[in-house]
């Protein structure tokens, strides 16, 4: 403990004496413990988003839109052609075992005017199980009832941009609005979600009942189509089983014998979502490596300047080893001399670090996260660039020969 | 009389690529507690080899050497730097301060490798710098200090750890006339109060403080008698053998 304590008062002196370039060894270290803190931040808050985003879609969800069919050896594109029926959505609820709740929907651009306001937004054609696997809440007013679907009121539910354009501070619940120039009550307000992963506005919305959506809005020649079934499993660990009964099921209710493609089409949105948080995992580590790499650069240059500093002190080894300094005194001195150095770095490195993803999330609207762990790996890590880039010039230091090194000019 | 130093036929041979240097070629010498030798010879004549093996900074190629009853060709390095550390004393001719430390923290170099404790360190280092006649420069830096300040705060550092013997290489060599009989006149006084002292030096005058003056040439001591201007009652003269041949350079 002593001889750390020595080694140490010996080595800040000896860091003190060459200030300039001591800060400029250190330079390497702040930057790569700098730029691995910022980057570790900004990959985390990438996927901080996307973790929202998955949240914001509802999670285990399959979605069911019309597939690609072909008239006359023409290939037309999916959902071309209706062929998925409000019928479809509620055989899957009752005959798929894995499906906890299937959501058929229509949905229509269209102008929504209420008083002497108007918008033109989305209209959404929905079920009660709709805002279930979507995740949705309502904020004020109710949700829809099987018998709003039942009976096709004219009842509407809107997001929260509708109210911002539409309504103004005005409360919406209650109030007449006409879609495309249907007259509707208003009952229910969404709570907010924000940007879609597509970056479309989710908040810029209007639903209505399912079938008035088909027989009253509309006007569609197939009255019983709908424009996507969204289905969500019990778990995530069925989602693939799901996926076949649902496409054994249609298949059988669209009576599509075994050579025929399907005329419709099975997603499994998790996967997609996975794939874009794997994606961004990839991608703060690849940021995390190269910073890495730069941490290794300047344990490089710590390294250099060690073994200058070791031919220029070579009389002052000589010394200290002619009074009886043994080895791993010297060794020890030039060691801590070296880890003084990066921890120094390091600890600079970590406010430069911190500093730099604040800013970054300041300037660029990026949700920035400087993780615990990320400070901790960065201050073993520089410890550790000292000890591995210090050892060679302390070993070098330490099995200098006295005599020469008295001798040394 | 009690022999601090006992060396006996040695010879130490440095290889340079084919060539090998015999800068030792079997050279006896003992030298009892409390001498003071003066060392003497031309350059190349193996006397800083022969003070360097006393130093335990470098060991025999034949021969053995007995310092203070231990034989350092059986010590490893750990072993030989805490010899250097308990029992020796260095001075130099460049006095070899640390640049940028204090005359206190230089004289306490090698208490700090002796693992002694901080506030004892400090106690020691004035008392051997009030020993030297320099406890006002305690906290001087080396730069701050003249030549034989300097001289003095290395001889400071010498004493600190109570050494056996002081092994002083041309002490004077670097300082002017004065300056080098003030440091000489330290010395004595030293050596009065019992510390064996090993001295190489060029200059006769240096050497006339000496007890006894030991000539090398050529890897051989050729003459060791006491100083007859100085003569001590614990000198012991020993007869050297002149050999004739020059060439220290030889084909191995």
């Amino acid at each position: 403990m002593e001889q750390l304590w020595q080694s140490l008062k010996i080595a800040s002196c000896a860091l003190r004496v060459n200030k300039l370039r001591s800060f400029l060894t250190m330079l390497g270290i702040i930057i790569g413990i700098a730029s691995v803190i910022a980057m570790v931040a900004i990959g985390a808050g990438a996927e901080h988003i996307i973790s929202e985003q998955i949240s914001s879609m509802g999670s285990n969800l399959i979605l069911v839109i019309p597939g690609s069919t072909k008239t006359g050896g023409v290939q037309m594109g999916p959902g071309a052609v209706p062929t998925l029926t409000s019928d479809d959505g509620r055989a899957i609820k009752s005959e798929c075992a894995s499906v906890e709740a299937s959501a058929p929907n229509i949905r229509v651009g269209g102008q929504i005017v209420y008083a002497n306001q108007n918008w033109s937004t989305q209209i959404t054609g929905i079920t009660p199980d709709f805002l279930i696997v979507r995740d949705w809440a309502i904020v004020s007013g109710r949700p829809f009832t099987q018998s709003d679907v039942d009976g096709a009121t004219k009842n509407g539910i809107i997001g929260q941009t509708i109210v911002k354009e539409l309504f103004g501070s005005v409360d919406p619940l209650g109030k007449i609005v006409r879609i495309r120039k249907v007259p509707f009550r208003i009952i229910g307000v969404l709570k907010k979600k924000g940007q879609s992963p597509q970056g479309t506005d989710q908040d810029d919305v209007v639903m209505i009942p399912l079938p008035t959506a088909q027989r009253k809005v509309f006007g569609s020649p197939f009255p019983n189509a709908v424009g996507a079934i969204i289905v969500k499993v019990r778990n995530k660990n069925v989602l693939s089983r799901a996926e076949d009964e649902i496409t054994t099921l249609l298949r059988q209710r669209h009576h599509i014998s075994a050579k025929k493609d399907d005329d419709f089409t099975v997603k499994n949105l998790s996967e997609l979502l996975s794939v874009a948080s794997t994606s961004s995992k990839t991608m703060s580590l690849l940021l995390g490596a190269v910073a890495s790499i730069s941490l290794i650069v300047g344990g490089i240059g710590i390294m250099n300047i060690m073994l200058v500093s070791v031919t220029e002190r070579t009389r002052e080894i000589g010394i200290r080893m002619a009074v009886g300094a043994q080895e791993k005194d010297i060794l020890l001195q030039f060691l801590t001399e070296a880890v003084l150095l990066t921890l120094c770095g390091g600890i600079i490195g970590i406010g430069v670090g911190v500093a730099g993803a604040t800013v970054v999330s300041k300037i660029l609207d990026w949700p920035t996260l400087v993780s615990v762990k990320a400070i901790a790996v960065a201050v073993v890590f520089s410890g550790s660039v000292g000890i591995f880039f210090g050892f060679y010039p302390a070993r070098k230091a330490s099995s200098l020969n006295p005599i020469d090194a008295l001798r040394y000019e | 009389m009690n022999e601090v130093v006992n060396i006996s036929d040695v010879t130490k041979v440095y290889s340079m690529g084919d060539m090998c240097v015999e800068a030792l070629r079997g050279v006896s010498l003992t030298v009892a507690s409390g001498e003071f030798i003066a060392i003497m010879g031309a350059s190349g004549s193996g006397k800083s080899t022969c003070m360097n093996i006393m130093g335990c900074l470098d060991v025999p190629t034949k021969g053995e050497y007995l310092l203070d009853g231990v034989n350092i060709g059986q010590l490893n390095k750990r072993e030989l730097a805490d010899l250097r550390n308990r029992k020796l004393g260095f001075v130099f001719q460049v006095f070899n301060l640390l640049p940028r430390t204090s005359a206190r923290n230089n004289v306490e170099l090698p208490l700090i490798y002796a693992r002694i404790q901080t506030n004892e360190r400090k106690t020691l280092a004035l008392k051997a710098l009030e020993r030297v006649g320099l406890s006002d420069r305690a906290d001087h830096l080396p730069n701050q200090l003249s030549g034989g300040q300097q001289q003095r705060v290395a001889i400071a550092r010498a004493l600190v750890n109570s050494p056996t013997i002081i092994l002083a290489d041309e002490p004077t060599g670097n300082l002017d006339s004065k300056t080098s009989n003030e440091v000489m006149a330290l010395f004595t006084e030293l050596n009065k109060q019992g510390i064996t002292i090993i001295m190489v030096t060029h200059e006769p005058d240096i050497a006339a403080y000496a007890s006894r003056r030991v000539l090398f040439r050529d890897g051989l001591i050729v003459s060791d008698e006491a100083n007859s201007s100085r003569a001590a009652a614990n000198t012991c003269v020993n007869t050297a053998s002149v050999v004739a041949d020059q060439s220290t350079l030889r084909d191995c």
